[in-house]
């Protein structure tokens, strides 16, 4: 392609404090209509906003993990707009200072490292939500639910430095990964409480000034994000090879048709008239609030993906699959605690606890598999006490029931056998049953082998020590 | 009787709160037509009235304005009754809760009487813009009582009430004051609570208060005054006694800025005001000659300032939630054009026109941008003028009560009578206005003196003192 694609990205992250941004209703998801509001996020006529500190507190922490410098005089102005889910005819956001500007993410694509800039990161109120859909809205109306009203939310403002689809999701993945490793905010895209909105435009590689760019909105998922920038790359490129011109619009993401139509430009052309809040006193940040914050950060993700590589050897696919989430990480090290070889435990977590985990649609600590009978499991592998295959037999009994690791190898009999004479008795008898093929082995056909130990293991039901049934298989064949 | 008595005599059983409020309510009656009250609670009223004086009778402790007949302007949130804010926008709006002042008067056992007349949302000088109707000026029915607490003042100056709740963003409490020969007082900024008063001017907006005399003023304000959590621009500083008076005036520094006294200025009441000053300075005060140059771009400062802040407090009034809804069969839009152009008076739009103009893009930096530079420019005068002086003395407005209607077509010629008044909201200090004497037209004409942020004493002693020693 001749054309160099350029996207910057902005995310609202709606933040996980458990009341609003300037009041103090409750900020849960998926109540009643209506039913989380007071006069204050009503925008009732007398009433003041008073700032939740938890907020600030929460958008320094996003700043932190993403190497922001933090604003310490912060203050609010008002977007002057009408909307029917606007109580107030304004949101209270930040302009002039936001509070966090001039950080980055590193993200991974492809084998490559790139480093993603962050203009700014900026605290503001959500709006409400206009309803149409739903059975008891009259066809023609619209209803409108307030609850959401005030909830805070960030708002991450990329730089213009991501150049395809791929990176964007990967910038995109990487934000996610810190709101929840933060835990500021829940990430949850199909819910809207991690929205994306995409400034996209091309222009001919070694060209300076950017190409005329177009924004991307309603895009509910990582992957939808992804093919609504492909989508309008595509776009965006036949239209200039046709030698026509990109016009600066709007487009609204439509998942189930995959294609984007331009919004009307009425609801588009907005001055905002932008100006400080003076219903809200500025907020001062002293060193002490920030060191505060600053010491109580978790291990964010890079670093600990680094320190898996180190601390427990493991290579770097693993380390950073293991980090992707704060939850399996620290699975993943409670685990490893206790058992001598790590990788067994990385494998075993990517493995057979991803799959449980994607099968039963549910939180880590949820699985019923606590990592103390995890490393029990692992540990009856890594000493010989049962085999693997075994081993996801007694898995598969811990996540259904709360009985231990030994007591599900003593009640399912699964406790390997390594005694000679049993597994004389086992092997003479496989011997005895395959003539044929004990024939064809001793004329050469030493792939044979698997199959007798295989034979064993089914007439051990899977007891029989594999290593020691090995070697005396081997023996007595060698001395027929 | 001044209201502290007032309550010392209920509290005794001298008088029965319910006797009193009849007094308060039969003077009410006998000036409906003066338009002071867009809302009576006369039942409710003497409910409350009846159950204090049996609580009373019981022993039982009252709060410390038991039985205090109060007035409260109609942009002040009381639960359960309709605000109107003077306007048609808001019918009906019933608000569901108690701004902070309100709260704190019904824990001190004052009676509400109804809720007084102003100018459309406090836009104005003469409470002629109130979609009520205009209110008359007692001492002169022709003649506007001032605004935009004008119904508060009225109110007052009538003993339909003993003390009431204005407003101020720009003279709205202390003009009124003047024209009808109350007292009257705008706090500092952040003084006084706003929450649940319906917002004009945001940075400017002061609740204060209205009595006959500066103690009624001072003693309706001592306990309305305070921090509030609910309002994050209100100061956590502790209210002083307010019961206070002045033996004499010696040694007291009172500035007198010569832009104050400038053309413009009525020559009666100018020598009015200067003889109160001349006895002052008899009595042992200091006068001092103050420049305060910044005072000629305060109206100025103050209409791009307030009117900025407005068309964006006033954005919430949009016939979606609550209120007059018009045009709802013609799409959002047209709803959102007709609602606002059918429910908004004319000074309100002129105003939100205003407001929206000096904050668009392009003209930010010229206007809004400007007048918060001057403002600071205005607040490092009065920082400078205090450090020479103890009050800065004015006269309140610049002529007596003009007639209704004669200022209806010239909003400017209406926007000077607030021009002595705004710089105290401007700098966030605060100011009183004392009756100063009958022109020769027969009306009353004010005198005003402003203090340095959060010194209301040195206010309600100097008030005391005029009031009983000249």
């Amino acid at each position: 392609m001749k054309y160099e694609v350029v996207i910057g990205l902005e995310v609202h992250a709606q933040l996980a404090t458990n009341t609003k941004i300037f009041c103090g209703c409750s900020t849960r998801f998926g109540s009643e209509p209506n039913t989380q509001v007071c006069p204050v996020c009503l925008g009732l006529p007398g009433s003041l906003p008073v700032l939740n500190n938890q907020v600030v507190e929460f958008a320094i922490k996003m700043g932190l993990a993403t190497d922001s410098q933090i604003t310490r005089l912060n203050k609010f102005a008002r977007k002057n707009y009408f909307y029917p889910d606007l109580p107030k005819g304004y949101q209270i956001s930040q302009f002039e200072e936001p509070i966090c500007e001039h950080g980055y993410v590193d993200i991974h694509v492809d084998d490559q490292h790139k480093r993603i800039g962050i203009t700014r990161i900026h605290m503001e109120e959500d709006a409400g939500k206009s309803v149409h859909d739903e059975g008891y809205v009259n066809k023609d109306e619209t209803l409108i639910d307030l609850n959401r009203c005030g909830v805070p939310l960030i708002e991450i403002v990329s730089e213009p430095d991501i150049r395809s689809a791929k990176e964007a999701a990967a910038y995109l993945t990487k934000i996610r990964q810190l709101v929840r490793y933060l835990g500021i905010c829940d990430g949850n895209m199909e819910e809207g409480s991690l929205r994306c909105d995409a400034n996209i435009s091309l222009r001919p590689f070694g060209q300076k000034e950017f190409g005329t760019k177009t924004e991307l909105k309603n895009m509910n998922s990582i992957r939808n994000v992804e093919r609504a920038i492909e989508y309008e790359i595509k776009r965006q490129t036949y239209i200039l090879e046709d030698g026509e011109k990109v016009i600066q619009e709007t487009l609204l993401w439509d998942p189930v048709k995959n294609e984007a139509r331009p919004m009307r430009s009425k609801e588009e052309s907005h001055d905002y008239r932008y100006f400080p809040d003076p219903d809200l006193v500025p907020v001062k940040i002293s060193q002490e609030w920030l060191d505060n914050i600053h010491n109580a950060l978790p291990e964010l993700p890079d670093v600990k993906s680094k320190r898996f590589t180190e601390e427990y050897s493991l290579p770097e696919y693993d380390a950073e699959v293991l980090t992707a989430s704060r939850d399996i990480a620290d699975y993943f090290e409670t685990t490893a605690k206790s058992v001598k070889n790590s990788k067994l435990v990385s494998n075993w977590v990517m493995g057979e606890v991803m799959r449980l985990l994607n099968q039963q649609k549910t939180e880590i600590d949820h699985i019923g598999i606590s990592p103390a009978r995890l490393s029990d499991l692992l540990n009856a592998i890594d000493q010989n006490v049962i085999s693997g295959s075994a081993a996801k037999t007694v898995f598969e009994k811990l996540a259904e029931s709360d009985l231990s690791v030994a007591e599900i190898i003593e009640q399912k009999g699964l406790k390997q056998v390594s005694d000679s004479g049993a597994l004389d008795s086992w092997i003479d008898q496989v011997i005895a049953e395959n003539r044929p093929q004990v024939e064809r082995y001793k004329n050469g056909e030493t792939k044979l082998l698997g199959f007798f130990v295989g034979s064993i293991m089914k007439a051990s039901k899977g007891k029989a020590d594999p290593k020691l049934t090995n070697e005396l298989l081997r023996k007595k064949l060698s001395e027929l | 009787m001044s209201a502290r008595k007032t309550v010392e005599h209920i509290k005794n059983r001298e008088i029965s709160a319910t006797d009193h409020l009849k007094t308060c309510l039969k003077n009410l009656e006998q000036t409906k037509h003066l338009n002071a009250f867009i809302r009576v609670f006369e039942e409710k009223a003497l409910d409350q009235a009846a159950n204090l004086d049996r609580r009373i009778q019981k022993g039982e402790a009252t709060g410390p304005l038991a039985g205090l007949v109060v007035a409260v302007k109609d942009n002040i949130n009381i639960a359960g009754e309709l605000t109107s804010c003077g306007s048609k926008i808001l019918n009906p709006f019933k608000s569901p809760y108690n701004a902070t002042v309100i709260d704190k008067l019904e824990s001190a056992d004052a009676i509400i009487v109804g809720k007084t007349n102003l100018d459309e949302f406090a836009m104005g000088s003469s409470n002629e813009s109130s979609a009520f109707g205009p209110v008359k000026n007692p001492h002169n029915e022709n003649r506007v009582p001032g605004g935009s607490s004008g119904g508060s003042a009225v109110a007052v100056a009538t003993g339909s009430a003993d003390v009431a709740l204005g407003s101020d963003t720009g003279g709205s409490i202390r003009q009124p004051a003047a024209l009808t020969a109350t007292v009257g007082i705008k706090p500092s900024y952040g003084r006084v609570s706003r929450y649940g008063l319906v917002a004009y001017a945001s940075s400017l907006d002061q609740i204060g208060t209205f009595g006959k005399k500066t103690d009624d003023a001072a003693f309706l304000l001592q306990q309305i005054a305070g921090y509030d959590n609910l309002d994050s621009t209100s100061a956590d500083i502790a209210v002083p006694d307010y019961n206070v008076s002045l033996e004499n005036v010696k040694g007291l520094k009172i500035g007198v800025p010569k832009e104050y006294f400038a053309k413009g200025l009525d020559n009666e009441i100018k020598s009015g005001v200067l003889s109160i000053v001349e006895k002052l300075k008899t009595d042992g005060a200091e006068i001092t000659e103050l420049e305060m140059s910044s005072t000629e771009y305060a109206i100025a400062m103050y209409y791009i300032i307030a009117t900025a802040e407005a068309s964006s407090n006033l954005a919430r009034f949009d016939g979606v939630r609550y209120g007059l809804r018009k045009g709802d069969e013609d799409g959002l839009i047209e709803m959102y054009g007709q609602t606002r152009s059918e429910g908004f008076g004319d000074e309100v739009r002129r105003r939100i026109i205003l407001g929206t103009y000096v904050l668009s893009a392009g003209y930010y930096d010229a206007y809004y941008k400007k007048a918060q530079q001057v403002r600071r420019i205005l607040k490092n005068d009065f920082d400078k003028a205090f450090s020479a002086c103890d009050v800065i003395v004015s006269p309140t407005t610049p002529a007596t009560a003009f007639k209704i209607g004669e200022m209806v077509d010239d909003p400017l010629a209406m926007y000077l009578s607030d021009i002595y008044t705004v710089s105290a909201n401007l700098a966030g200090i605060c100011g009183i206005s004392l009756p100063a004497g009958i022109h020769s037209d027969g009306l009353p004409f004010g005198i005003q003196f402003q203090a340095k942020a959060f010194n209301e004493s040195i206010l309600f002693k100097l008030g005391n003192y005029i009031e009983n020693n000249l």
